[in-house]
């Protein structure tokens, strides 16, 4: 068994309340936002239902994401997500050379957690894809849709309403994709679970 | 590696937030529909802005127009010889620019009217005179076949409309002969095809005198009516009164069968849906339209799209679940090679 002394305390009992929230609510939004999208018939929960679960979950998205984002701002958890330009596209090469091909070789990671690396290129990158663009813009539409009088009534001969729903659209699907491919590469740890008990006990245990 | 100095993404956010909700609200621009509306309420309906010499008849209908094209009336007391002026009966005043961009805008008056109007002060046994209906005119004739009016007039004859007030209810009640003009089959602008259609619902259903015109009973308020409808503004803007209240037939490109208000539509996915009902309808003339007529991104994007919220894109769907299947594979088969080692 690995002492905590071994372990880094990367996940502050704050980010893991708002991260658990924020899977919840992200699974609960892209379930009923499947069953709105392909309502007829019934995928999994019936429309009416669907749009009330979706409206509430997008709510509380939202306001989970205020404490991300002021948590952000103030604490050392927003440095974490600070991408450092210069030869960073090298590191994301490395990086994906390592999941593409070192890790079958058992190499050691070319960047391995630290108390002040707590992301890989990969993860910076993706994470800040997910948090900063796709789930403001996933915030921002679904306030659309949800007040339908607040976007443009016309942007490029199309109602703003339509581009709101496809971005909304777009920006969901994405954000499907990024669950699955986050939660399978949370199996690449000490062991396919460690990761997963990381983020509840606060210690990521190292390779 | 931590670089205190850098500048965090969630000020670059914060920053852009704000910067598009400036934007958003100087954007904004003054209340077009109030400026249309002091327009409406000035204008003069007795000079024309149609170009009536392209209308064969509009000499001939002058004579009529003299008259019942604007709010009063002239003549010649002829005891006194005085020129007196009456208000028009505000019924029989027809507008000239709304008849002359009717359907009905190359007929002459007395193609429907009897030719004794043409004698003033016109005679009082006139008032008998019956309307005509469409079926009048339209019914049983080659050249309106397409249409399908006999049709119609079976749909109209089982609505909740013709059996609750029988023969009073007349297709007049709905398509005035003087102004009706088709649109959802030749308007693209299906924002102007929607409130037209549902003004000619609100002509009774949102006017007390109309409405009292064939019954007593107290005029619903539409707005409590309709409660349970979720974003009301939304959808009375962008969906047809008939879309919920009559019963789609396919063959029909305007349902004509209103049907009683317990069986009205109150199902969102009934329109939210692949399978739309909006597409028998609203949508018939829309949804075979191309690419290169529309362009790319509407095309592609927003050709099928007849609700907000469920895509009816099958292409969109498609390339979805091909994107996702991928995704999965490769991670299956990540998984695989790394369980193998």
């Amino acid at each position: 068994m690995t002492s905590q002394s071994e372990n880094l305390y990367l996940y502050p009992v704050w980010i893991r309340l708002w991260h658990v929230l924020n899977a919840l609510l992200c699974l609960t939004l892209i379930i009923t936002g499947l069953s709105i999208q392909f309502s007829n018939p019934t995928l999994v929960v019936k429309f009416k239902l669907a749009v009330s679960i979706h409206n509430i979950a997008g709510v509380a998205l939202a306001l989970n994401y205020i404490i991300f984002f002021i948590g952000n701002l103030f604490t050392i958890n927003g440095v974490y997500y600070l991408i450092e330009v210069k030869g960073f596209f090298k590191r994301l090469v490395s990086q994906s050379r390592y999941y593409t091909l070192g890790i079958f070789k058992k190499e050691s990671p070319p960047f391995p957690v630290t108390k002040d690396n707590k992301f890989n290129p990969l993860q910076q990158f993706s994470y800040v894809v997910a948090m900063y663009i796709l789930i403001p813009l996933s915030i921002l539409t679904g306030l659309g849709l949800l007040y339908p009088e607040i976007p443009v009534k016309d942007f490029l001969g199309i109602s703003g309403l339509d581009w709101t729903d496809l971005i909304h659209l777009f920006v969901g699907f994405f954000i499907t994709i990024f669950m699955c491919i986050h939660i399978y590469f949370c199996t690449i740890g000490k062991s396919p679970t460690s990761n997963f008990k990381s983020i509840i006990n606060g210690f990521h245990e190292s390779h | 590696m931590i670089h205190k100095t850098n500048i965090r993404p969630a000020w670059v956010v914060l920053v852009l937030l704000l910067g598009f909700s400036l934007l958003f609200i100087f954007s904004k621009s003054p209340n077009a529909v109030s400026a249309q509306a002091r327009q409406s309420e000035t204008e003069n309906i007795t000079v024309s802005t149609v170009d009536l010499t392209k209308f064969k008849n509009s000499k001939e209908n002058e004579t009529c127009f003299a008259c019942h094209g604007q709010s009063k009336y002239s003549y010649e007391n002829k005891e006194t010889k005085k020129i007196v002026s009456k208000k028009m009966y505000a019924e029989v005043i027809i507008k000239r620019d709304v008849f002359y961009t009717s359907n009905h805008r190359e007929f002459k008056c007395t193609d429907c009217h009897s030719e004794d109007y043409m004698i003033f002060p016109h005679s009082g046994n006139l008032r008998m005179e019956s309307q005509a209906g469409c079926i009048d005119c339209h019914g049983g004739d080659e050249k309106y076949s397409k249409f399908k009016f006999e049709k119609i007039d079976k749909e109209f004859q089982e609505s909740v409309h013709s059996q609750t007030h029988s023969e009073d209810f007349t297709c007049w009640m709905c398509h005035n002969a003087h102004s009706y003009k088709i649109n959802a089959r030749t308007n693209d602008n299906r924002q102007e095809t929607i409130t037209y259609d549902n003004l000619i619902c609100l002509n009774c259903h949102g006017d007390i005198r109309n409405y009292q015109l064939l019954t007593d009973k107290q005029k619903p308020n539409l707005i409590e009516k309709h409660d349970w409808l979720p974003n009301q503004v939304s959808h009375f803007i962008s969906v047809r009164c008939i879309e919920c209240h009559a019963k789609n037939v396919d063959t029909l490109v305007v349902a004509h069968q209103v049907v009683p208000k317990n069986e009205a539509v109150r199902k969102c996915e009934s329109c939210h849906s692949k399978n739309s009902i909006l597409y028998a309808s609203l949508f018939k003339y829309q949804i075979d339209e191309n690419i290169q007529k529309k362009g790319l991104i509407k095309g592609l994007f927003f050709s099928e799209t007849a609700t907000i919220g469920p895509d009816q894109n099958d292409t969109l769907n498609k390339i979805g679940l091909v994107i996702f299947a991928i995704t999965i594979i490769i991670l299956l088969i990540h998984a695989y090679l790394r369980i193998k080692k």
